[in-house]
């Protein structure tokens, strides 16, 4: 693949966040977060993270965008590592990239109001005078389809489709080239959640947007991605294509995940088969030997317990880390 | 005494707010059979669970008040018992599970004094033989160690355990009815599946009665017999599962069933989403309650609101609209 295509490239990263204890806050062990993973984002496309909570695909978004500062591993952005950049340098780089939340109760300050709110970036990078703002303020809140009247308002007068539009028009302000959207509709409605989503494939045609697209729900992640990677305790499982990685999953996890989610028609629902795992997900504070999935893993064997299994590419495009796999 | 378990008649419930009188729920009227599974859907503030708390009595008074209806029970009316006589019923022939395990259990109580409560309470046992059930109804829900664990505490569990210690304490006394609001919302999927499989699996064996409820209707396809809709403190669509998935009939149903990426078949296609906001409820409708969203609203939705009918079997709508002849155009 041509480096070019290539907008964002994760080598090997890991974060590890430290367990402390006693009075001098001595380390006694990490939560390894995330576990050194790797992977690319081309240009253009979404890339759908999904895992169970705890998985770190949080963190992994986090740790791309420097929010958190990596233990190890690098992160190539437009072709810079941003693992070595610093203040000013990384300040400039955060223009290109930005965040949705996944709560739009906590990520809005309460206090502004939503013109002040979608405002901050464009003062803060000191790309525009108060009166431009102000006419940017307007433009993006047309983008996200809310009345720029609306600007003068606080959060608290808007419902929770509404903020997370608001999240949104502040994520656009600065026209980057890269989001990272942290489960953007988790907390909506059923009905309000096809709304925002259907506006996120709107704004990446129109202003040719990166996504990686952090959720749980694995059925809005088919409907969103271009591709699709799988997180387990830390460490990816499995990354492939769309439709292949849904109708073909070949790690053992992303199988029992596929097949525990509800299908909204009876039909399919009563001639399923299932794939239900036991017992819960293991602390990544004190993960296991080997490979992480091997406790749960209706399939494993002896040498699951041995080595860590390389997480490699089996057909073009499909990656996936199982000992098992031919 | 007709054969239904539980009759819910003319339901309506208000809230007293710093806003005004929210009317919550308005006049909601359903039935369940002896062990029949009824999924209850619908988003956020449709008055889905104030429905069930006003039925358990459960509604904090004030602000909230049930002002009119019955909820005739074996063929006693729950909604004009004491306190007392509610009180032997919760707990004992309905059983309750809720949406968040942590704050439904006490921290500071350990899951084996919580199981025993109910069992004591309700059934008279002393506490030796509490224990040796509580033991027997953790492993009943798969709980490994289960003697062991009765000396922990809530914490110590995972949240997918947490909601099987819920489930088992709620059918501790053998309900003929388990009410579950949103049991499985705060759950990972693999968790999930475990957790609905189980209820399957306890359903049965014991065959009680279930009335479920949830915003996703993927969960309510694997597991319920009949539906019914919900939008602004309203019924507003009931039918049998696969009748309501082949044939819904209320652009409210039919926008949220099309607002569902499908997770076995890929589509790129658009998704409908049902544009607007849900009701504020702030004053009881005297129209249609979802006509301000409705993409097919005429002038009749705006100065009446409709009522339940029969438009095939087991199957009620409340709409003007000619839903068939609008699709189709």
């Amino acid at each position: 693949m041509a480096e070019n295509n290539v907008l964002v490239r994760v080598d090997n990263l890991v974060k590890h966040f430290p367990i402390t204890k006693g009075l001098l806050q001595k380390q006694v062990g990490a939560v390894r977060a995330v576990d050194g993973i790797s992977f690319e984002v081309k240009r253009g496309e979404t890339l759908g993270l999904v895992g169970e909570s705890g998985c770190g695909k949080s963190t992994t978004g986090r740790a791309i965008l420097q929010l958190y500062r990596p233990t190890s591993g690098n992160v190539h952005f437009d072709g810079e590592d941003l693992t070595q950049l610093k203040g000013e340098d990384l300040r400039m780089k955060r223009r290109k990239m930005q965040m949705i939340f996944q709560d739009p109760y906590a990520s809005l300050n309460p206090r502004m109001t939503v013109g002040e709110i979608i405002r901050e970036p464009l003062l803060v990078h000191n790309v525009a005078t108060q009166a431009e703002a102000d006419e940017r303020v307007k433009q993006l809140l047309e983008v996200v389809k809310l009345n720029p009247a609306f600007s003068t308002r606080y959060p608290h007068e808007f419902s929770g489709g509404q903020r997370q539009r608001v999240g949104i028009a502040r994520a656009l302000a600065l026209q980057p080239s890269f989001i990272v959207c942290d489960e953007p509709i988790s907390a909506l409605d059923v009905s309000i959640q096809a709304q925002v989503v259907n506006l996120l494939e709107d704004l990446q045609n129109q202003f040719n947007l990166t996504y990686l697209f952090i959720a749980h729900d694995l059925s809005m992640v088919r409907h969103i991605s271009d591709r699709v990677a799988v997180m387990y305790l830390g460490v990816m499982v499995e990354l492939a294509d769309r439709n292949e990685l849904y109708t073909n999953p070949l790690h053992p996890y992303a199988h029992a995940l596929l097949s525990a989610v509800p299908v909204p028609d009876p039909k399919v629902e009563t001639t399923r088969k299932r794939t239900i795992l036991v017992g819960d997900v293991p602390s990544p504070a004190n993960p296991s030997s080997g490979c992480r999935f091997r406790t749960r893993c209706p399939i494993a064997q002896s040498i699951c317990a041995e080595s860590r299994p390389e997480f490699r590419e089996v057909k073009p495009g499909h990656f996936v880390a199982c000992h098992l796999v031919s | 005494m007709p054969d239904n378990l539980l009759d819910v008649q003319g339901l309506e419930t208000t809230f007293k707010t710093s806003e005004g009188v929210v009317h919550a729920v308005n006049g909601v009227s359903f039935s369940l059979k002896e062990g029949e599974t009824l999924g209850v859907v619908g988003e956020s503030g449709c008055g889905k669970s104030v429905t069930m708390l006003s039925v358990l009595g459960l509604i904090p008074s004030p602000p909230g008040k049930v002002n009119a209806g019955s909820a005739s029970f074996f063929g006693n009316d729950l909604l004009k018992m004491s306190k007392d006589e509610i009180r032997a019923i919760r707990g004992a022939q309905i059983g309750m599970i809720f949406q968040d395990p942590m704050t439904s259990l006490n921290p500071v109580l350990t899951v084996g004094r919580q199981l025993r409560e109910p069992l004591m309470l309700h059934l008279g046992m002393t506490t030796k033989q509490a224990d040796e059930r509580a033991a027997q109804l953790l492993e009943m829900v798969g709980i490994p160690k289960a003697k062991e664990r009765l000396s922990d505490f809530p914490h110590q569990f995972s949240g997918g355990m947490r909601q099987r210690v819920m489930i088992a304490m709620a059918l501790s006394c053998s309900p003929q009815l388990l009410i579950a609001d949103e049991p499985t919302t705060a759950l990972d999927v693999t968790i999930q599946a475990q957790i609905t499989d189980l209820v399957k699996r306890l359903r049965s064996e014991l065959g009680m009665a279930i009335i479920w409820i949830t915003h996703d209707l993927g969960v309510v396809a694997g597991l319920a017999q009949r539906v019914i809709v919900m939008y602004g403190g309203f019924i507003i669509e009931e039918a049998a599962i696969g009748e309501l998935f082949a044939n819904p009939s209320h652009p409210y149903t039919i926008g949220l069933i099309g607002s569902l990426p499908r997770v076995d078949h890929g589509g790129t296609q658009r998704l409908t989403s049902v544009e607007g906001v849900p009701p504020l409820l702030l004053e009881k409708p005297t129209h249609c309650p979802f006509a301000p969203r409705c993409k097919w609203v005429m002038e009749k939705c705006w100065k009446e609101n409709p009522v339940l009918e029969t438009v095939a079997p087991e199957h009620r709508v409340a709409c003007w609209v000619d839903v068939k002849k609008e699709r189709q155009s």
